[in-house]
């Protein structure tokens, strides 16, 4: 045990996420022997993303705003709505460069074993966004695994009869793998999504 | 250190750091066990979905002192993903994850438990029943074996013959009319005869049993089963009953 604010500064990075005793000793330590300034800055910043960063009352993703940036972009295509589990999909999904729509983000998968249901999502706001017939199509792209996957089927059911094209990402094999480590249930799947190579 | 080879079904996982999880399995000959798979969330683990719940693996792992570590799985059975297109099925199959969660303790061999659970999950992604169905006759069973056989037909207190009218959840079941404690419900005797059913397995009585009364019997059974695990399951209002 170390003495004090040491210990205090310890004992609240150790509530971190993936952070154990050792490496929140270790962050202390180097804290302790950073630059000031740096360590200012970084105290600065933790204070004002609390202050100001919320979640998009559109779209739940996260805003320094009402809305996101990506809610507010005029040039962004408002007939797709693309679903995603957590803020962190929609960068994962920006990243491709692929999808010029909008987004929603749920805020987690339906996982009964955690006690998480429909009703703890953010369900009923997506359903209120698609009311007022805008949207033509939504996409699908909870994660890949068997909480995902259900929300996935929960939401294609509820959604279904509202007239929409409602579609799911596809899953296979990942670019860069090999076959043979490929297990039956992906394997399985590219052969469902398998696509003519020719026209 | 110790390598093990064993049958297992996916409990539940838990995510660890930045790509691991830690995966709780049943497996046939250790009991439960919590072991760390690397890699696992990466798009290109070679554990792939195998170790998502409610998968049949063939696992290779060595022993860890708090964790062991899984090294290498093969699918025996793709159960959880074949459930989790079905909404009613996964929310059941949930609850019987959770259920062998509770009833089983770390490296405590459970292979009925285990056998049980592999079946019922099996069973499930079949569609070979109702899945309410699935889920009480597993419930029952699992209880059961865990040391708390339910009686539907003689008396639970006195061993009176039946069949009786009324059920007691904290008596273990019917009662007979001398024994019946206040506050007993009195199901319809179609009701016991579906629960006795799926106790021992007879299925021709149980798929033909009346809505109604897999209703009632859902109901006892949930009952019976929050009784002896002293706390509800989490999963067990997320289900749904078609």
């Amino acid at each position: 045990m170390y003495e004090g604010v040491v210990q205090d500064l310890i004992d609240e990075l150790g509530r971190l996420p993936g952070v154990g005793p050792k490496g929140a000793q270790r962050i202390a330590f180097h804290l302790l022997a950073a630059d000031p300034a740096d360590v200012t800055r970084l105290s600065e910043i933790l204070a004002r993303v609390k202050d100001t960063v919320r979640f998009c009352q559109t779209c739940g993703n996260v805003a320094e705003a009402d809305q996101c940036r990506i809610c507010l972009d005029t040039r962004r295509d408002r007939t797709i709505i693309c679903v995603v589990e957590e803020p962190k999909d929609v960068l994962a999904v920006e990243r491709t460069r692929e999808f010029r729509g909008l987004y929603h983000v749920l805020g987690g998968a339906i996982s009964p074993m955690d006690g998480i249901g429909p009703g703890d999502l953010r369900i009923r706001e997506l359903v209120a966004r698609l009311a007022d017939g805008t949207v033509t199509e939504v996409i699908l792209a909870t994660d890949p695994n068997v909480q995902g996957e259900a929300t996935a089927t929960y939401l294609s059911r509820l959604l279904k009869d509202l007239g929409l094209t409602i579609s799911r990402l596809a899953s296979g094999l990942p670019v860069g793998g090999d076959l043979e480590y490929a297990d039956e249930v992906t394997l399985g799947r590219a052969f469902e999504g398998r696509r003519s190579v020719h026209g | 250190m110790p390598v093990y080879r064993d049958e297992a079904i996916v409990l539940r996982t838990h995510n660890l750091g930045e790509a691991d999880r830690i995966v709780t399995l049943l497996t046939r000959g250790r009991g439960k066990v919590r072991a760390v798979a690397k890699g696992v969330r990466r798009t290109t683990s070679r554990f792939g979905a195998r170790l998502e719940p409610g998968m049949a693996v063939d696992l290779q792992c060595y022993e860890g002192r708090n964790l062991d570590t899984v090294n290498q799985a093969v699918s025996l059975g793709g159960y959880g993903d074949t459930v989790s297109k079905d909404y009613a099925a996964y929310t059941t199959m949930s609850v019987m994850l959770e259920t062998a969660d509770r009833l089983t303790d770390e490296h405590e061999v459970a292979t009925q438990q285990y056998h049980l659970l592999a079946g019922a999950v099996r069973s499930l992604a079949g569609g070979e029943h109702d899945s309410a169905l699935v889920l009480d006759a597993y419930l029952l069973r699992a209880l059961a074996v865990a040391g708390w056989a339910p009686s539907f037909l003689d008396c639970a207190r006195c061993g009176e013959p039946g069949p009786h009218r009324s059920f007691h959840v904290a008596s273990g079941g019917a009662v007979c009319a001398v024994c019946r404690p206040p506050g007993s419900a009195t199901p319809a005797p179609a009701t016991l005869e579906l629960l006795s059913a799926l106790l021992t397995g007879d299925w021709a009585i149980a798929d033909a049993s009346a809505v109604q009364h897999r209703r009632e019997g859902s109901g006892l059974v949930t009952a019976f089963l929050s009784w002896h695990l002293e706390r509800g399951l989490r999963a067990m209002p997320h289900v749904e009953r078609v």
